[in-house]
């Protein structure tokens, strides 16, 4: 990355509080970590019909080998990044996944190269509503077009070209990235042998529509937003922006286990204040996680970010039949959902896998028995580490990826 | 569906899958319905270069099979195979389970639609230890391939061979191949004599085949 791109960056990040270096320090003694950007020099067409010019932060770990055969692309979520397995820059805490990727984890750094990018539309380098418009100079704001999963992938596609890899070794992801590893699968099957969408669905569901506009109209409540141009106020909607997380954040737990780690709880285990101060520690803690996501997130990426989500309808783009999204694949296929997961149920991911059955791909199933709700795909979940160890390391078997030594560095 | 359920034989009695792995062509497409904990996929992945899926009622086994490395969906005989496509395998396997299904017509009939052949091993419930059980005890069998008590097996649908040689035929299924096991899971020499396979058999694996139109 040139000084100049580094300092464009910058400019472009002032509301996430980023500062981009060129860095390649490693996570662990063995882990080789880079943070880069990808700029198309082609626009994107969006679904919705327009033209985009944009760019994709992304992070990479391990080295690409020799045939470019063993790149896993790891798809965030929602409120995700690119810093899947490094520290990140901003909120200095481990990436979301530093127990799934890294060396000796289950997505082995040592055996694969593993590209995470922070998608369409986000807020942390990768072009979104906060980014500067270079036909006015200033923030996109709601001028920026409506993005899709299918756009999102879309540019993800040229960010794999540019490292010239023809076919990824595994696509994974959790919950919205699960949407975009089945628009990979589904719409570029060819270019993927094993994918692993954990924690999602084929499609938004009424009730996740019903819970993101809800947190949508908190933003867009908060006299502080602007019509989507504080940029030029240099204000953030911080009070909608923190209800919207907020309500995001119940959906991601569940009952049990919002009632095992707070129960009816006092804050200051007293009293009752007899007010609307936070009295119970679950107040507490979502006002906590609210208040936190303001600093890291841009409002207009929520709104735009979710929608992407609200519009995934896989089947949709099918004819409304979801097994023909898959027909004629040779995708092996791990399907993970949690039981106690209430805003992607295990019966969404029952009708992936049954859509696969219907076209006889190889496709495996694992339910895991967790209390901890949507959130458990990104928690110690040692059953979904094994299961995506066990699975990577047949598919290898079969593949026979070859060995990383004997790879070249990518530049 | 799995072993454990359909359970009259605990131990790993290996014998008899390595006799259902012979009938088996290698490079083949399988599915395995009622895998367990993968024993057979295993044997046919390894040995056999055969492209093996497993579907299985535990969702505890499932998982163990995917760490494994195996590829099992979650699924019961009776209502998840018409998921599959036409077609789809070589070989439909369904190892000990005929008997927990509620419809083994059914099921047979779907295991022949979704694959070419189907090959299923079961205990034979003609045996002479179980006729003499319900003779001379007036109970329903209870022994160390039988461990369930009447009010609490799982297994509802038990079948003699000739319960399944008949079926078949009203099926209008041709039964390609069956192999006859003594109580030692070694492969019996008394398969020319229908009486003494009734009373003698311990379990059997018939290779079926899809009924020609």
């Amino acid at each position: 990355m040139s000084e100049s791109q580094i300092l464009k960056l910058n400019s472009l990040a002032k509301f996430g509080k980023l500062a981009f270096q060129k860095q390649s320090t490693p996570k662990s003694k063995t882990m080789k970590q880079q943070s880069n950007i990808f700029i198309d020099e082609n626009p994107i067409k969006l679904d919705c019909g327009q033209m985009l010019n944009y760019q994709l932060s992304y992070d990479t770990y391990g080295t690409l080998n020799a045939d470019k055969s063993n790149a896993i692309l790891i798809c965030h979520a929602l409120t995700g990044d690119q810093y899947a397995a490094s520290k990140s820059p901003i909120t200095g805490k481990d990436g979301w996944w530093s127990k799934m990727i890294g060396s000796g984890l289950p997505i082995d750094s040592d055996k694969y190269f593993i590209i995470c990018a922070n998608v369409l539309g986000g807020c942390l380098g990768s072009t979104g509503p906060a980014s500067i418009n270079p036909e006015t100079g200033q923030a996109y704001g709601l001028s920026f077009p409506l993005i899709t999963i299918s756009d999102m992938v879309h540019a993800q596609i040229r960010l794999v070209d540019h490292f010239a890899i023809e076919t990824l070794f595994s696509v994974i992801g959790g919950s919205m990235g699960g949407m975009m590893v089945l628009d990979w699968a589904a719409n570029h099957k060819h270019r993927l042998l094993s994918a692993i969408p954990i924690a999602t669905a084929s499609l938004h569901s009424s009730q996740n529509i019903a819970f993101y506009e809800v947190g949508r109209q908190a933003i867009m409540a908060d006299p502080d937003w602007h019509g989507g141009d504080y940029y030029q106020h240099k204000i953030i909607p911080k009070k909608g922006l923190a209800v919207a997380r907020m309500i995001a954040h119940i959906t991601y737990m569940s009952e049990v286990s919002l009632h095992k780690k707070f129960g009816r709880n006092l804050q200051n285990g007293k009293d009752l204040s007899y007010g609307f101060d936070a009295d119970f520690q679950i107040e507490s803690y979502l006002r906590h996680q609210g208040m936190s996501f303001v600093d890291r997130f841009d409002a207009n990426s929520y709104l735009y970010v979710s929608r992407a989500m609200d519009y995934f309808d896989l089947a949709a783009q099918y004819d409304g039949n979801l097994y023909t999204a898959f027909e004629g694949t040779d995708i092996r296929f791990c399907i993970i959902s949690f039981t106690s997961d209430w805003a992607f149920p295990p019966e969404g991911s029952k009708v992936i896998a049954n859509a696969l059955n219907r076209v006889a791909a190889n496709v495996s199933y694992v339910e895991i028995d967790s209390p901890s709700g949507h959130d458990a795909f990104l928690l110690d979940e040692p059953e979904m580490f094994n299961a995506v160890a066990g699975f990577l390391t047949s598919t290898d078997e079969k593949h026979q990826i070859s060995n990383i030594n004997n790879g070249a560095k990518h530049q | 569906m799995s072993h454990q359920q359909a359970s009259m034989s605990q131990q790993p009695v290996r014998t008899d899958l390595l006799l259902l792995a012979e009938m088996i062509k290698p490079n083949s497409r399988v599915l395995d319905i009622g895998c367990g904990n993968g024993d057979m996929l295993k044997l046919l992945t390894k040995h056999k270069n055969i492209d093996a899926r497993g579907l299985e009622l535990e969702q505890s086994k499932v998982n163990k099979c995917v760490t494994e490395g195996l590829s099992v969906m979650q699924g019961n005989a009776d209502t998840d195979l018409i998921n599959y496509p036409d077609n789809a395998f070589d070989y439909v396997i369904l190892s000990k389970t005929i008997q927990a299904t509620h419809r083994p017509d059914l099921v047979i009939e779907q295991m022949l639609r979704i694959g070419k052949y189907a090959i299923m091993s079961f205990h034979n419930f003609g045996h002479w230890k179980v006729i003499r059980s319900l003779l001379f005890k007036s109970r329903m069998p209870v022994t160390k391939k039988l461990t369930y008590s009447w009010y609490e097996t799982p297994n509802i649908h038990f079948c003699t061979i000739r319960d399944l040689s008949l079926l078949c035929k009203g099926l209008n299924v041709e039964v390609v191949d069956k192999i006859i096991l003594n109580q030692r899971a070694q492969k019996s020499s008394i398969s020319n004599w229908p009486i003494l396979v009734n009373l003698f058999g311990d379990q059997a694996i018939f290779l079926l085949k899809k009924p020609e139109k």
